[in-house]
């Protein structure tokens, strides 16, 4: 007889929403949690990516950016600072780092009073139903359960093909954890991780420059999240008025380390067809994130792997090709890798193990958000890929560039504030998609993702009220096509 | 505009009587000059108080005291307004809108007088006519009121700071204007008659008033002002306020620099010969009650905007109803002005957005028994690191049980109320269900989530 009823591996978003919702049902729970060292020593506490190296403290140093512009507005607005005012990295890292720990702590004290059994150990399978657990002293301790479920998540991937690439870079696992500042940064390729660091970066005063191979955002290819050239150029543009420095159609060949203990970077510029160099204090890695799943060890109990990727293949159950074995959140192929997609999942599948229930997870229209200087919230269907599925001809795109308020007597350009909302041409004229670009954008998202989810349609967004003044209302108000060519710059009031 | 656009050959009336302190404005009404916009700028100049304090936290070095200086802030908006007044002229220009600076009213069927500034009188005539001229600050009728006090009319403009501020009354004005200047750094104390925003859900009026309290607003409850006096002239100067309870019979007195009057508006429908035209008016408020496409009693003439009777006093509805019945007038349209469920957002310092019922007009209308209130607290993560106000934040949505659990209504405080309600308004108008709400994944990590 197996001595818990579910096992489950890995103590982030996902892992811990799925283990303690089982135990609501009076399940005997026990999760797995270990991190790995990033290969510059740095690692955390319960919780997973989002609560130690992502979401949280990514969105906290946003905030220590636009908390900087706000100083430079405030002067606008009758504030008497002495300008320019200093931003100390280790104040904020201090601060964010507490913060971060007592989610740790939170977590830890949450799982104890749910009765759920907590292991700081890594996992690997040795059958179906057993685990093995192995501590950083190397004690083992075995764990047999009814139903695992897999949650181990990704790490950042590091070029290796580059010299001196792991050696002298680091990653967003390591960014987060600095205890003094990263001085002038160079984030290199891009992803909206790279692009959000370089941008609170750029924010707190440092000297950032992205390098990237070909255009931004690209090789994020899920349904709901496929960002555009548009959305993406608007998004970088801001960024390059705002100081960050782009290196674009760039890639590093080499990262040597200069007596000074500078990082010399070496690189080859396609457009001009040289080669460049620079110094810089850090080089932060960007290029995506691997699954977890070597040491695992699931070859010996065959379960199965996209072999590009790497990531768990599933079925719509979450279910994994082995029976008892399921596996939610970013390891999962196919899948967002969102932490509110994760905490669903992860919920549903323990109410449909233990609790009765056989509802599936609807990964349709799943909104999400980009935290750049200026953000960029979004649902549905990028325009790209309505076009791909419903054809140019059957989609209508109505689109406005916006001011908000506050820019106004602040002096603030407004020039990449945007939106688009994506809708199907024919009869009701179902909203497809819709793209923010402007401050507070996931507040701005999320009430329309539900409208969305709702099924809800042009006419019925025309038909309700804005709320005066605020950049939302202008989505209310989007009537200029884009196949009209008319000029879609709205004036507010 | 919209009738413009149409070939229609149009004519805008726009004239401001100055208030009992002088102040007059240009062209664009309330929102534009002494509203919405003006008062978004003064409470995000507050937020960014409250922003250079948490900036500390986040790293940020800067000496220690920062003071705020109202000429800068208040000639920065004025700047603003002037360019949307100007905006405004340009437009109505270009779209071929004659425009007269000139005061308005009837004095016989299908005629009008237009009177301007220097007294010159001009008569037109017109197919249609709209009326649209809004509401203006209602004074107490109490010794001293016009000629010490001043309203939200002045106060955007004010040429010197207002420094100790008495304002007097619980309307979304009153909290609003005593948020922004207690947050500018000045003494603010609200002097309130009964309860805190009337016809608002009273649950959430009262979490504004304590969060209001707890940050440093002081409130005098159940008193009325009976006279207003001179003690000293000056820019500011200082007034004595005399006040008498409501519940019984004590006196009290308090010394401001400045009484600012927020207790009700009324419609600018009693001199402009409505009676001429045979226009109804509601007799006690002033309201025009009009039909569900914004006509009057009289078949050629019709309202909108906040003179109109049981309709909602926000700019984007006076928008839309205006739109659309020139459309329907013009252009063949059907579509009437949708009042339902309109969204609206009280820019307090603590905002509060909401949608669809209150808890307390729910109750009354369904029955406790049918209806369900989901809420919760929560956190922003922004004001984790400052460590701030944990715990005050609010939302709730109010459901119908019979009705699929239908999202009935929507309540919201916290921070940038209005962008979380907005797309939950449109959600609120194709029916959602607290289904469906449970099945929309959040976006993390934000309010409104």
């Amino acid at each position: 007889k197996n001595e818990y009823d579910l096992l489950v591996i890995g103590g982030g978003s996902g892992g811990l929403a799925c283990a303690k919702e089982a135990a609501q049902f009076g399940r005997k729970v026990a999760v797995l949690d270990y991190v790995d060292p990033s290969p510059q020593g740095t690692t955390w506490g319960l919780g997973g990516t989002c609560v130690n190296v992502g979401c949280i403290p990514k969105k906290l140093m946003h905030q220590a950016a636009l908390l900087g512009s706000a100083l430079k507005d405030a002067h606008h607005y009758g504030w008497n600072i002495a300008q320019p005012v200093h931003h100390t990295w280790s104040v904020m890292a201090q601060a964010v780092q507490n913060y971060v720990k007592s989610l740790n702590w939170g977590h830890r004290v949450q799982l104890q009073d749910k009765k759920v059994k907590y292991f700081n150990m890594k996992g690997s399978f040795s059958d179906p139903h057993t685990v093995r657990g192995l501590t950083k002293a190397g004690k083992e301790t075995i764990v047999t359960a009814d139903n695992i479920v897999i949650a181990t998540g990704g790490r950042p991937k590091y070029p290796t093909h580059i010299a001196g690439a792991l050696q002298y870079g680091i990653t967003s696992d390591d960014l987060f954890w600095l205890k003094e500042s990263p001085g002038k940064t160079l984030p290199s390729f891009i992803l909206n991780v790279s692009l959000e660091c370089a941008g609170f970066l750029t924010g707190i005063g440092l000297d950032t420059a992205v390098m990237m191979r070909s255009i931004p955002l690209r090789g994020f290819d899920q349904a709901s999240m496929e960002y555009l050239t548009q959305m993406a150029s608007l998004v970088t543009e801001h960024m390059e008025s705002y100081g960050t420095k782009f290196l674009k159609r760039c890639f590093p060949t080499k990262v040597e380390k200069l007596e000074s203990n500078r990082l010399q970077v070496t690189w080859k510029n396609t457009d001009l067809g040289t080669e460049e160099t620079d110094s810089f204090d850090t080089v932060m890695w960007a290029v995506g994130r691997a699954p977890d799943t070597k040491t695992l060890n699931l070859e010996t109990v065959g379960v199965k792997t996209n072999s590009e990727t790497g990531k768990i293949i599933v079925d719509a159950s979450e279910a994994t090709s082995v029976p008892h074995i399921y596996a939610i959140g970013d390891i999962t192929e196919g899948r967002p890798e969102l932490t509110p997609t994760a905490i669903a999942a992860g919920k549903l599948l323990a109410q449909r193990l233990f609790g009765q229930s056989s509802e599936l997870m609807d990964y349709d229209s799943v909104p999400t958000t980009v935290f750049t200087p200026l953000e960029y919230g979004c649902v549905g269907l990028s325009e790209e890929a309505a076009v791909q599925r419903h054809g140019s001809d059957n989609i209508e795109v109505f689109h406005a560039y916006y001011k908000p308020l506050e820019f106004t007597v602040a002096e603030r350009d407004a020039t990449q504030c945007y939106m688009k909302m994506v809708c199907l041409r024919e009869r009701e004229q179902r909203i497809l998609g819709l793209h923010f670009i402007g401050p507070n954008a996931g507040e701005v998202i999320q009430g329309f993702a539900l409208g969305i989810k709702c099924g809800a349609t042009y006419p019925q967004l025309m038909k309700t009220v804005g709320i005066h003044p605020t950049c939302a209302e202008e989505v209310t108000k989007l009537h200029i096509t884009k196949r009209s060519g008319l000029d879609a710059t709205v004036t507010g009031c | 505009q919209e009738a413009a656009k149409y070939e229609k050959k149009v004519m805008v009336l726009d004239f401001v009587k100055p208030t009992p302190q002088g102040s007059s404005w240009g062209l664009g009404g309330t929102c534009v000059n002494v509203g919405c916009i003006p008062k978004k700028l003064m409470h995000q100049a507050a937020l960014l108080g409250q922003a250079l304090q948490d900036s500390r936290k986040f790293g940020w070095q800067f000496t220690e005291e920062v003071k705020h200086n109202w000429m800068t802030m208040t000639e920065s908006v004025q700047n603003y307004i002037g360019s949307l007044n100007w905006g405004y002229r340009v437009a109505l220009r270009d779209n071929k809108v004659t425009y007269e600076n000139a005061y308005g009213e009837f004095v016989g069927p299908h005629t009008i007088k237009a009177t301007n500034k220097r007294g010159v009188e001009k008569l037109y005539t017109a197919e249609r006519f709209l009326i649209a001229t809004g509401e203006r600050p209602r004074y107490l009728g109490i010794p001293g009121d016009k000629e010490y006090c001043i309203s939200s009319d002045d106060l955007f403009s004010l040429p010197y700071c207002p420094g100790k501020t008495l304002v007097v009354g619980a309307s979304y004005v009153a909290l609003e204007c005593a948020g922004f200047l207690a947050g500018l750094g000045l003494d603010v104390t609200v002097m309130v008659r009964s309860i805190l925003l009337r016809g608002f859900d009273q649950d959430m009026a009262n979490k504004i008033g304590e969060y209001m309290k707890e940050h440093g607003v002081n409130f005098i409850r159940e008193f009325v002002p009976t006279k207003v006096e001179q003690l000293e002239e000056g820019t500011p100067g200082r007034l004595k306020v005399t006040a008498k309870s409501t519940t019984g019979d004590q006196i009290i007195e308090g010394e401001y620099n400045t009484v600012l009057l927020a207790i009700r508006r009324d419609p600018c429908t009693r001199n402009i010969g409505l009676d001429k035209v045979g226009v109804n008016i509601n007799e006690k408020t002033g309201k025009i009650p009009v039909s569900d496409e914004e006509q009057t009693n009289v078949p050629y003439i019709y309202a909108v905007g906040d003179i109109l009777q049981d309709k909602l006093e926000l700019t984007p509805v006076a928008i839309q109803a205006g739109r659309l019945l020139v459309r329907r007038l013009y252009a063949g349209a059907t579509t009437k002005c949708d009042y339902v469920n309109v969204p609206t957002t009280v820019f307090t310092p603590l905002e509060y957005g909401a949608c669809g019922y209150s808890e307390e007009t729910a109750v009354e209308k369904f029955g406790e028994e049918n209806i369900e209130v989901y809420h919760s607290h929560f956190w922003p993560l922004e004001w984790t690191v400052p460590s701030r106000d944990n715990n005050k934040c609010y939302a709730k949505i109010i459901c119908n049980i019979q009705d699929n659990e239908r999202v009935i209504g929507f309540h919201v405080l916290g921070p940038n109320a209005g962008e979380v309600t907005q797309g939950f308004a449109a959600a609120i108008k194709c029916g959602m269900t607290k289904e469906q709400l449970d099945n929309t994944i959040g976006i993390h990590p934000v309010c409104a989530e």
